[in-house]
This record gives structure tokens, C-alpha cells and sequence, in this order.
């Protein structure tokens, strides 16, 4: 009886509130644009091997650098021309859209359900083991982020997989410290005291009182950190220490084209362009849902 | 104002041991032997395998091998290079230099472009200027600064042939870096023409490592100065018929400045991962290039250290900033 009488005021919210955000993200044109970008990104990355016209890793020896089709030399066949051992390189970054988007949804999900868990936990726990824990976290934050990576990676060998390991690990802190800042300001509120009343265990309390309270912070980072893991994916692919060579993964893709860069514009301009792209219409997305998440404060 | 300092020095103090720990456990962590890994290819004799674990100190128990390696850094002990063999310390603080001159030039390019763009985008709001400015910004923000070099390489020194493309000055000139900072150095050295090759070669640099700051600058500003200007004193000052100039210049900005403060504070750990980057593309003798290098050479002692200094480096201004802040802003001391 207790407890539906404290679930059922969340139920009858829910519709009316996710209303109220899309109408304020609505407001917000460019928002609205890196959603459809996203989209298109989101949808790239599912069908990449459907729509993509050649296999990303296929060599054209006899298409050496060929120029994208609207330059002398270049031809429809390959549309944005192909990179120096011939590969079609449309092909390559419709394939890289996929290694980017799994990139972001992994270390998304990796970071924050581990930062959020900690956030909880340093929220709710005593001094001392919150104490502890945000220590912890300041420590991880004293490093450059890219640096501390970098090195991780280094120790745990280059790989995509390490990489996003590595990423997750560095980004982790910003979530644990939003979550227990959200927990600390809620926790005193009166409708966890009601349900503290009530007899709401400790477990309950967090997840299903506090966190729901807490989320929309949380979720703007979620949308910050995905373009963040993108951008650091493709750093340390660039530097040799994400995605190793055939991998079609933009940075990868950027760190082979180097040498070319006076010769063959077109390999080095498009894989820096997707990630910008991707990354910028994400960021959009972000401001957008930060607006709409708090209407109250200046919009801007 | 003194027990609020002792308070953020009481802080510091765990962090900095956490930092040491963790380059500490670096070496150990690797997988396999560390001196067999760091060997690599080069090999090693069951000689030299012996002389580098005493070296190392892995013979001896862990807890001791830490109150070692902590009383050295305290000294200022952080181990040889694996590869030069000269004192890690040493070799930071020679390349430091390079690093702080191009992060220097990079904070100053950014402010300068950063705070301007963030006020007129605050003062035009909502309007054509400040839509403009701020999707710039936005950009800046989005961009793989990486990528955003080999395009200003292209353009600029490859189709226009203005600026070289790596390094740090041109071989023609030779003098002795008394300071380390090229710009001193080459003016100092009296030589024609050897100030304009140091600013050739640091304007590329500069634009791509300060493009993100310049970024975060310019939307923090205009949000601050976004707030300050629905004060009750803005009202008061445009009511007495100060010119908008004076009430947007002096009243607005002079408030807006203090989290602008402290963004342009906390983006020094931002600055040295650009510069890991910036370094390794522009080949500038800096630390970032030092570190990339060192990882690829598995020359382990100078990333552990590196990665100590940098990170202490960090935390000291941080710590700067948060007195700072304090000092200017004496509400935050209460908490």
C-alpha cells in the first residue's frame, strides 16, 4: 500500500513532463538539427554495410589517390576518391561512422553506470568513505585526460577495445561528482524524508526515490562525454594507439593519410570533416538538452 | 583568508600522494616483466637484467619500493631515462620551456579573441552577431584539433606557403637558449631575422592548440556576462546614463571576469592534452612530444615521471586558482 502510494505521483508525471522537454528542445533550432544529424549518423552506422558501395578494406591497385568524381582524374565509381593503397574512401567512412557511434554508446555506458553508481554510493555512504571516493576522483582528474589515457593504453597495448577502456576510465569522474552533488541537494528535500518515513530501505532509496530526481544532469553529460569518447577515440587512433591499421576508424584513417596531406587533400579533409560533423551536431544536441532539461534558468 | 589556503592545502596533500602512487604502480602494472618489455627488441644481457633490478629496486618489497621512490621524487629523484640514461627531471625541465612559451601564446590568443567574441555575443544577444559568434564558438569546441592542424598546414603553409611546417625556428639560425623561450632567445641573440622565423614557426601552433580554450572562453563569457547584465546595478548604472560602453565595459565585465577566471584557470589541464597533440603534429620539442615519443620508445622512466610532474604541474594550479578565486570572491572562502 505504502509503496504505491509513493510510485504513483512519478507514473502520472512522466507523459506531461517528457511533453514539457520537447517542447522546450523544439525551441532550440539547432538542436533540433544535430538531432536529425545524429539520426542520420545513428542510422550510417547501422546500415554502413548495406549502403556503403565497396567492402572498406578492398584495394583498387590501379586507383592509387584518385581524386574525389568533381576533380579532373576522379570518377563517380569512387566518389570521394581513395586513399593511398586504393581503398574507396566513402566506403571507409561510412564503415568509421560505426566504429565512432559503438565507441560513444560504450564508453557512455560504461562511464556512467559506473560513475553513478559511485556518485550514489559517496552520496549516501558516511564521511569517510565519501571522503575517500571523491579523493580517488580528484586524483583521476589531476591527470590531462588524453595523457592519462594515452598511458593506460600504453600499458594495456593499443587496441579500439583498450581505447575505449581507457576513455571510460578518464571520463568516469565528471559522473560521480555530478551524481553526488545531485544526491546531496535532493537528499534533504522532503519527499525523501516522506519515504525515508515510510520505511524505504537504503537501495530503494537511492534508485528509485533519489536517481530519478538526479538524471537530467547526468544526461547532458551523457550527451557531452559520447562526443567527448569520439574526439578521443579518433586522438589516440591518431596516434597510433586506438584503432590499428586496416580499421576504418576516422582518427585511424587521419593518422595514415598524414604523409599525404600536400599531395592528396581529400583523405585527410573527409575523415576530419565526419568527426567534426558528428561531434558538433552531438554538442548541439547537448546545449539543447541542458535548455530544455532546466527552462527556468537563462536560456540561451 | 590563511585557514582557507591551509584548508585547500589539506586537499592537495592526499591527491598528490594518490598521483605518486599511481605513477608509482605504473611501472609495475605493465604486463609481463618491465625491463624485458622496456628492453623490447633491443634485448637485454642476464647481466644488464640483473644491474637494472637493483637499479629499479624490484627486489626488494613493495612497500619499501615505494618509500623510495617517494623520498626521491621528493628530491627530485625521478629515476634515468631508459634511453638517453640522463636524469628524467632534467630532461622535462629542458623541454618544458617549449611547452609553456606555445601554451602561453595559445591562452593569450584565446583570451584575446575569447573575451571580446563572448561580450559582444552577450551585448547583440539573441541577434545576428551573436548566433554567428556563438555556432563559431561551437565549432571550435567540436573540433578535432588534430584534424584542424593538417587542414591549417594545407591551406596555410602548403596552397599559401606563409608559415613552415614544423619545429621550432629555422636551421639558418643558431644561437644558445639561455632562456629556453625561442622568442627571448632569438631576440636576445641580436641576429636578423631569427625573430620573425621563431614567430612563423608559433603562429600554427598557436591557432590550433588555443582553439578550444578560445572556444570555452568565449561561451563562458558571454554566459556570465549574460547573467551580470540582468543585475539590478546594470538597470542602476543605465538609468544614471552611463554610456552603454561604460556600463558593458566597466560594471559588466569587471563581475563577468571572475568565472571567466576561473574557466581560463582550469583549462591548463585541457592545454597540456592539446599539446600532446599540437607537439607531435607541428614536431615542437615540447613535453607532450617528449611523452608521445617515450611511450612509443617504452622508455617507461620518463613516462612515469613525465606523468608525475605533469600532473603535480596541474594540481599546483588548480590549487592557485581555488586561492584565487578565494581571494577575489570572499564568499566562497565561508564554505
Amino acid at each position: 500500500m505504502t509503496e504505491a502510494a509513493h510510485i504513483e505521483p512519478v507514473a502520472e508525471l512522466r507523459p506531461g513532463r517528457l511533453r514539457e522537454f520537447w517542447h522546450y528542445f523544439r525551441e532550440n533550432r539547432g538542436a533540433v538539427m544535430g538531432l536529425w544529424v545524429f539520426a542520420g549518423f545513428v542510422l550510417v552506422a547501422i546500415l554502413a554495410d548495406l549502403i556503403a558501395p565497396y567492402d572498406p578494406t578492398q584495394q583498387f591497385r590501379g586507383h592509387l589517390l584518385q581524386p574525389p568524381f568533381w576533380q579532373t582524374g576522379g570518377s563517380l565509381a569512387f566518389p570521394l576518391g581513395t586513399d593511398a593503397v586504393g581503398r574507396d574512401l566513402l566506403s571507409r567512412l561510412l564503415h568509421g561512422a560505426r566504429y565512432s557511434f559503438y565507441v560513444g554508446i560504450v564508453v557512455v555506458v560504461i562511464s556512467a553506470s559506473g560513475g553513478i553508481l559511485l556518485g550514489l554510493v559517496a552520496g549516501f555512504a558516511p564521511k569517510w568513505l565519501d571522503t575517500l571516493i571523491m579523493r580517488v576522483m580528484d586524483i583521476i582528474l589531476a591527470f590531462p585526460s588524453l595523457l592519462l589515457a594515452l598511458v593506460l593504453v600504453a600499458i594495456l597495448g593499443p587496441s579500439l577495445t583498450n581505447a575505449m577502456i581507457a576513455i571510460a576510465l578518464v571520463l568516469q569522474p565528471h559522473y560521480v561528482r555530478l551524481t553526488r552533488a545531485s544526491v546531496m541537494s535532493e537528499r534533504t528535500k522532503d519527499y525523501v524524508t516522506a519515504a525515508k518515513v515510510t520505511g524505504a530501505k537504503l537501495p530503494r532509496l537511492m534508485f528509485i526515490t533519489v536517481l530519478p530526481n538526479c538524471l537530467s544532469p547526468i544526461i547532458v553529460q551523457g550527451a557531452l562525454s559520447f562526443s567527448t569518447a569520439i574526439l578521443d577515440a579518433a586522438a589516440l587512433g591518431f596516434l597510433g594507439m586506438g584503432a590499428q591499421p586496416p580499421t576504418p576508424e576516422w582518427g585511424t584513417m587521419l593518422a595514415e593519410a598524414r604523409e599525404f596531406i600536400l599531395r592528396a587533400w581529400w583523405v585527410v579533409t573527409f575523415p576530419g570533416l565526419a568527426i567534426l560533423v558528428t561531434v558538433l551536431a552531438i554538442n548541439l544536441m547537448g546545449d539543447g538538452l541542458r535548455d530544455a532539461f532546466d527552462p527556468k534558468l537563462k536560456r540561451s | 583568508m590563511f585557514k582557507y589556503i591551509l584548508s585547500r592545502l589539506l586537499t592537495f596533500l592526499p591527491t598528490f600522494f594518490g598521483v605518486t602512487l599511481i605513477s608509482f604502480a605504473f611501472i609495475r602494472v605493465l604486463p609481463g616483466d618491465p625491463i624485458v618489455v622496456m628492453a623490447g627488441e633491443r634485448g637485454v644481457t642476464a647481466e644488464r637484467y640483473q644491474e637494472l633490478v637493483t637499479q629499479f629496486g624490484f627486489d626488494r618489497p613493495l612497500i619499501v619500493q615505494y618509500g623510495d621512490y617517494l623520498w626521491g621524487v621528493l628530491q627530485g629523484d625521478l629515476g634515468n631515462s631508459f634511453v638517453t640514461k640522463k636524469p628524467v627531471w632534467d630532461e622535462f625541465f629542458a623541454l618544458f620551456p617549449a611547452t609553456l612559451e606555445l601554451s602561453f601564446c595559445a591562452m593569450i590568443f584565446a583570451v584575446a579573441l575569447g573575451l571580446p567574441a563572448g561580450v559582444i555575443a552577450a551585448v547583440n544577444r539573441g541577434k545576428f552577431f551573436d548566433r554567428a559568434l556563438m555556432s563559431t564558438a561551437l565549432i571550435g569546441y567540436s573540433m578535432p584539433i588534430f584534424w584542424w592542424a593538417l587542414l591549417l598546414i594545407i591551406v596555410v603553409s602548403g596552397w599559401l606557403g606563409w608559415t613552415p611546417v614544423s619545429g621550432r625556428i629555422s636551421l639558418l639560425y643558431y644561437f644558445s637558449d639561455s632562456t629556453g623561450f625561442m622568442l627571448i632567445d632569438s631576440l636576445m641573440s641580436g641576429q636578423k631575422g631569427a625573430f620573425a622565423s621563431a614567430v612563423s614557426h608559433l603562429i600554427l601552433p598557436t591557432i590550433v592548440l588555443g582553439t578550444i580554450p578560445l572556444a570555452v572562453i568565449a561561451r563562458q563569457t558571454r554566459s556570465a556576462m549574460l547573467e551580470v547584465l540582468s543585475e539590478d546595478y546594470i538597470r542602476t548604472a543605465r538609468a544614471k546614463g552611463l554610456s552603454p560602453a561604460r556600463v558593458n565595459g566597466v560594471h559588466a565585465l569587471r563581475n563577468a571576469l571572475i568565472p571567466v577566471i576561473t574557466v581560463i584557470g582550469l583549462s591548463v589541464g585541457t592545454l597540456l592534452a592539446g599539446a600532446i597533440l599540437t607537439e607531435t603534429i607541428f614536431s615542437w620539442p615540447g613535453i607532450g612530444k617528449w611523452m608521445v615519443d617515450s611511450i612509443f620508445r617504452r622508455d617507461y622512466p620518463v613516462v612515469q615521471g613525465g606523468l608525475l610532474l605533469i600532473a603535480v604541474m596541474v594540481m599546483i594550479v588548480n590549487l592557485s586558482v581555488d586561492v584565487l578565486y578565494g581571494y577575489i570572491n570572499p564568499k566562497i572562502r565561508k564554505r
